[in-house]
């Protein structure tokens, strides 16, 4: 190996302005979870098959095992430590999935926060079919899905100020 | 009643905002890393290992081969331990191998200051071999002749046992009796949690300590020990949040060589973290069985012989061994009475991947097999599945003689009932009779068989320990894990019921650490609730006793005269509050004649098993022409007794459905014929489900109490594994005629299936 | 962390040409999603990396004055699904890219990776292939325009030459106009998957509905790269659509197909999946196109997608040696043949 390659970067994590000297090597992941403790970014395949470690970046969600992290220069980058209030008041998907039982291992949670966040945003009622494709990037081996869907319906419902539907189905 | 309630997870608000901590996240990010050097043969014997290369990468610490380890073997099944040598595991393993059993066996180890240097040593590695022939078919691998394995082994049969019962041979002479016979096949699979094995391990006071995503640390301490032929006591282990398991965590992985490597680098910390595509190849995989089922039957169904032969393919090393296939087996003539059977099951060596527990162990592959012949057996005799079942399956107050259980209520006649009420079922069935075009629907159903922890097979102990506060809340220890279920969200409620103060004032232990947690044998068997519920009754009854003691000097009331409700002292006699749980005890922890902290541990030994029961329907629509099947509905009806917290129990019940649907439709996995590689080893060519491949899943359940059962509880965490791919098996069968005889049911399956029935 | 040797990363198109002559060895990388796999697989670590992910220009998708469509070759997936100009104009291309692997894999994905990367499971391959699309490639010499068929050379193995990087993709206005599409991915499952098989199929009918006029197929996996189904093609213009027309033509293109047998799928079964889809590919475009030839059509199954692995990739228009998916060896085959029941129709309505 010739000699280790660094390059400056500023980006914006959770809102918050940071610059760091990265290893070129580096995913973002390693930045997240090493430089910022941001270990709610999971390692799962690190080869974008799982969604684990999926995070924001301009409004897009990606997954950060196979995003370089001098890639992340000028992004502004969330994670679901980001989407907690200053209390600690959860997320409205957050709280959603505490309600609805969406959690078991918790693994792949913050992964499908972030996905249904990001998606959510545009204010828009989705179908299941529409909500299953869109939550199709991330693999979870304990709920089967199926809470995932109802918090996420839930949330939607609740942020379009639309009644839920009683069936679930 | 705080039994029965719909209680958020407690570790809910940690996990969906990144708070908990799992293992890789506790790990110091200046640990060593290690990589294995993975062997690429099937069947080999290594001559010699060359790391000249490899040791001149920068950042290599130190390179340890199979010829630096103890030869001593070891076992790595989560069972518990025996003190009868004849009742131990099968010790076969050493920490790195130079007789290479399966294609990427563990050769050697690296360890280096970062995992790129690592990797690249680990390339470097250079191994000599001499290949040997290898097998991967269970029948195979049985032949005279075939490769071998394992030198105490002959003919790679780690186990064979039957059951005999009544007089096969002659009462298949009964004259007009109908032959069903059926060969049924299963799959290799992997569990697939989401946070791969991992474990880091350091030295510190002269021990080893190790920190891993385990289901079962005490088990995995001693394995440690038994491996690195340390005392017990030198080894401790730290089991924080798990993300997933599902048995794969029920057996010693990586931890051992992690300990050993830790003391070859003078105690620095070391990580071992598996990629994916090593937690596919290296950790365990379910156990792919064959079956081979003969029966008799009159023709109006009743069942007069039956012959069942199980084939169960080991992999590699004997890991959890002839346990798996032989709990099914076991099976058969429980869930189906008939006088006279003849059952065998033989557990073999393969050079496939080791097979050790997996959800559901042994009785997914078995319920495939009973099911679909079930079926058979109604579709060659005209007769209605559910109508022949009801009047076929275990009836009530049935009593295994083995392990005592009995079936108290009428449970499979209430969960049919339920099952086949909401996906219509007999319309459905009528309806989709004798159809034809390319696409067609089908309606079918399951029923499965399922106990509770691993008595009389195995010891069953559990200690729990409460340790109160000055506020009156108490801590909870057990070493039954928390690995995504929710058994601490449960284990806190039962806490709260027994002592009677409220669910906020239980603050369990989630991580266990074998220095500080009570002897528990964990997590498996679907053995929380009930095996843990004993112990967390017997414990909060023996510590409210005592409290109520220990009050009787402040109140001056009798014990007898008293109570704790909702975390105060009463007086039972008019309801009166004597004084609060936290004003006794920070009164007598603080009293300075005769200070107490107030705490109390008991080690609970259960001799009693429980069954737990279900079904499930499925409705498929097939698409013949694409040779595809897709669910449309599905539900599972589990009689798991009384419901610790409803939202929890469903959602276990998902989970397992989730991972039956891929049982029965997508996962496998596939080996290279000429290698005896594996050629799907990760999560992209391994088909587990996507959210948009299931339809909603539905789950129910009738409760009827367990009566040996602490809080009437029994197995919810496995079953819900079991029944889907035999009902969406049948479901095709009535769609098509195709009856399949192996899972899972891809598309290259019904194209061969499909064409051979002159479909396409 | 990558086993990287070093990066260097392009400011402008002539940057990157200019790494690209100082660096003949680097390998292009523009997302991820198959540079950085291969990396971590040990097939190109130590590798020298250009990196092209910041060149905005080449992000986009624009028509010129002569109608011609021109997407960037750093457009994502999901950029060109979500394009007002692909929806209007060549909606297939968009509905097709949206079956590539999941979500975060189309945010990351560009066409230029998908179609750089020379492998035969590309979900947007068959597509461009029925749509006679054409590559810009921008090097030394300036620009060069090369039809997509040309394009793939073989396996694994694209049309780009020392110091070039493929700028664009072209569809120009006589291959979209009056034509419409239909594209059925076939996997093992529904998302996250490799075709198994793609086919996508563009018709232009007659003004009164009655005559197939023009009829473009393009396969994937069906061959070591993407192809036509050039006999079929020939055989089905200006002809009358009758019922029997699907069929037909389902038959027809065994004739031009060639896949293979894998451990992801036996060719016996391809083969019969290409009449399947072919046929049921024709019977939705005709649809989209005015004919309902089935009214409901019997023929549409159950809808499957897929998404794949290397077939999903990054613009990695350097790296020419790249083996070919469907004809490699190893565990991660870019072939994407999948092995579950799923296929994956792309185009017409909801369903």
């Amino acid at each position: 190996m010739t000699k280790k390659q660094y390059k400056m970067i500023t980006c914006k994590i959770n809102g918050k302005e940071r610059t760091a000297v990265v290893d070129v090597r580096a995913s973002l992941t390693d930045l997240l979870r090493n430089e910022y403790s941001l270990t709610s970014v999971k390692k799962g395949c690190e080869v974008g098959e799982c969604g684990a470690c999926a995070v924001i970046i301009d409004g897009e969600c990606f997954n950060s095992c196979i995003y370089l992290a001098i890639w992340a220069d000028g992004k502004e980058i969330t994670t679901v430590e980001g989407l907690v209030g200053p209390d600690g008041e959860l997320s409205d998907v957050q709280q959603a999935f505490v309600d609805e039982t969406a959690v078991q291992c918790g693994f792949c949670t913050p992964g499908f926060i972030l996905e249904a966040e990001t998606f959510l945003q545009k204010g828009k009622i989705y179908t299941d079919e529409e909500l299953r494709k869109l939550l199709s990037g991330h693999l979870c081996r304990c709920t089967g899905y199926e809470n995932i869907m109802r918090a996420v319906k839930k949330a939607m419902y609740v942020r379009n100020g639309v009644e839920a539907e009683q069936n679930n189905r | 009643m705080i039994i029965g309630k719909s209680i958020p997870r407690i570790d809910a608000y940690d996990k969906v905002t990144g708070r908990a901590k799992y293992t890789d996240d506790l790990c110091d990010k200046n640990a060593l890393v290690a990589k294995i050097k993975h062997a690429d043969a099937a069947h080999a014997v290594v001559k010699a290992v060359d790391v000249t290369e490899a040791q001149k990468i920068p950042g290599v610490v130190k390179i340890v081969t199979c010829f630096d380890v103890p030869r001593h073997t070891f076992p790595t099944a989560g069972h518990p331990w025996s003190t009868d040598p004849a009742h131990q595991d099968v010790a076969d393993r050493n920490l790195l191998t130079d007789h290479v059993r399966y294609y990427g066996d563990d050769v050697a180890a690296v360890i280096a200051e970062d995992e790129v240097a690592a990797s690249q040593a680990v390339r470097a590695i250079k191994v000599e071999y001499e290949e040997l022939p290898f097998v991967l078919d269970v029948q195979e691998a049985m032949k005279d002749g075939a490769p071998q394995l394992h030198e105490k082994f002959p003919n790679n049969i780690l186990s064979h046992t039957q059951i005999r019962k009544g007089n096969y041979e002659e009462a298949i002479k009964e004259p007009g009796l109908i032959k069903i016979e059926g060969w049924y096949d299963t799959p290799t699979v992997q569990h697939c949690h989401i946070e791969n094995a991992v474990c880091y391990a350091w030295e510190e006071g002269g021990r080893i300590h190790v920190t891993a995503s385990t289901q079962i640390p005490h088990i995995t301490r001693r394995i440690i020990a038994q491996a690195l032929g340390v005392d017990w006591g030198k080894v401790r282990l730290v089991k924080p949040f798990v993300g997933g398991g599902f048995g794969d965590k029920q057996d010693a992985l990586y931890e051992p060589l992690c300990a050993f490597l830790t003391t070859q680098v003078g105690g620095r910390l070391v990580k071992l973290e598996c990629s994916r595509e090593e937690t596919f190849i290296n950790c365990r995989v379910r156990h792919a069985i064959r079956y081979h089922l003969i029966s008799w039957v009159r023709s109006d169904g009743t069942l007069v012989a039956r012959k069942a032969d199980c084939y169960s393919n080991q992999g590699a090393y004997a890991s959890h061994g002839h346990g798996v296939c032989a709990k099914g087996m076991n099976s058969i003539p429980q869930m189906y009475p008939c006088p006279n059977m003849e059952c065998d099951s033989w557990t073999v060596f393969t050079n496939r991947q080791v097979a050790g527990a997996m959800r559901g162990y042994g009785m997914p592959q078995v319920t495939f097999a009973l099911e679909s012949h079930t079926d058979d057996i109604c579709r060659k005799l005209g007769l209605d599945p559910v109508a022949y079942r009801r009047r076929t399956v275990m009836p009530v107050g049935f009593v295994d003689e083995f392990s005592k259980n009995e079936l108290y209520s009428d449970t499979f006649n209430q969960v049919m009932d339920k099952g086949a009420e909401y996906i219509d079922f007999e319309r459905k069935r009528k309806e989709y009779e004798n159809q034809t075009g390319d696409i067609r629907r089908g309606i079918g159903m399951s029923l499965f068989w399922y106990n509770t922890a691993v008595w009389p097979i195995s010891l069953e102990s559990v200690s729990c320990r409460m340790v109160m506060n000055q506020d009156g809340s108490v801590q909870l220890q057990l070493a039954e894990t928390e690995i995504g279920q929710g058994a601490d969200t449960a284990f806190a409620q039962m806490t709260a019921e027994t002592l009677g103060i409220p669910f906020e004032k239980v603050h369990v232990v989630t991580s266990q650490d074998t220095d500080v947690t009570p002897f528990g044998t964990s997590a498996y068997a679907s053995r929380q609730t009930y095996a843990a519920g004993m112990a967390i009754r017997d414990c909060a009854e023996a510590f409210k006793k005592h409290i109520l003691e220990v009050a009787y000097t402040y109140t001056r009331m009798q014990p007898y005269l008293m109570d704790i409700v909702d975390g105060n002292i009463i007086r039972t006699t008019d309801g009166r509050v004597l004084m609060t749980l936290a004003e006794l005890a920070a009164t007598k922890l603080y009293d300075l004649q005769n200070s107490e902290h107030l705490t109390m541990q008991k080690t609970t030994q259960l001799k009693s098993n429980a069954y737990s029961f279900g079904c499930c329907f499925a409705e498929v629509e097939v698409d013949i022409p694409m040779c595809s099947v897709k669910v449309l509905d599905i539900i599972n009806v589990h009689d798991a007794g009384t419901l610790i917290n409803p939202a929890l129990a469903e959602a276990q019940v998902h989970g397992g459905m989730s991972m039956a649907i891929g049982y029965a439709l997508s996962e496998k996995m596939l080996y290279d014929e000429k290698t005896g590689r594996l050629l799907n080893g990760n999560l992209l060519d391994y088909k587990l489900s996507t959210t948009m491949d299931h339809p909603h899943l539905e789950a129910q359940f009738v409760e009827n109490p367990e009566p040996t059962s602490a809080y009437g509880t029994k197995s919810l965490g496995e079953p819900p594994a079991l029944p889907a791919a035999p009902a969406i098996r049948n479901a095709i069968l009535q769609a098509t005629g195709v009856a399949f005889d192996e899972v899972p049911m891809r598309p290259h399956l019904l194209y061969r299936k499909f064409a051979e029935a002159g479909l396409l | 962390m990558y086993d990287i040797s070093a990066i260097y990363e392009a400011s402008s198109v002539e940057n990157a040409v200019k790494l690209r002559q100082e660096h003949p060895d680097a390998v292009i990388i523009a997302g991820g999603s198959d540079v950085l796999i291969k990396i971590r697989e040990g097939k190109l670590s130590g590798a020298e990396l250009i990196s092209i992910y910041g060149l905005s220009d080449l992000r986009g998708v624009t028509m010129g004055e002569d109608g011609t469509i021109r997407i960037g070759s750093l457009t994502s997936f999901s950029h060109i699904t979500k394009d007002p100009l692909i929806r209007e104009h060549i909606g297939v291309l968009g509905e097709a890219v949206d079956l590539v692997g999941g979500p975060q894999i189309r945010a990351i994905g560009t066409i230029g990776g998908n179609t750089c990367n020379g492998v035969t499971s590309a979900d947007s391959a068959s597509t461009l292939f029925a749509w006679d699309a054409v590559v810009e490639l921008t090097g030394p010499e300036g620009v060069r325009n090369v039809p997509i068929e040309e394009f793939y050379l073989s396996a694994g193995k694209v049309d780009i030459r020392e110091g070039e990087i493929q700028t664009a993709i072209l569809i120009p206005k006589e291959s979209w106009e009056g034509y419409k599409g239909h594209y059925i991915k076939y996997g093992m499952r529904r998302a996250m998957e490799i075709a198994t098989l793609g086919c996508s199929v563009n018709v232009r009918l007659s003004e009164d509905k009655k005559t197939l006029t023009s009829l473009r197929i393009g396969f994937g996996v069906a061959g070591p790269v993407p192809r036509r189904a050039r006999s079929t093609e020939q055989a089905f213009t200006n002809v009358p659509l009758t019922e029997d027309l699907p069929k037909e033509i389902g038959r027809a293109v065994l004739a031009d197909v060639n896949p293979r047998d894998s451990w992801r799928a036996p060719k016996d079964m391809r083969l019969h999946l290409c009449s399947v889809m072919a046929e049921r590919a024709f019977i939705e475009a005709a649809r989209l196109s005015g004919t309902d030839l089935y009214g409901k059509a019997e023929g549409r199954g159950s809808s499957f997608m897929c998404g794949s692995r290397e077939g999903q990739g990054d613009t990695e228009a350097g790296h020419q040696t790249s083996e070919a998916a469907e004809h490699q060896t190893d565990s991660r085959e870019n072939s994407g043949t999948g092995s579950t029941p799923a296929a994956c129709e792309a185009g017409g309505e909801a369903r």
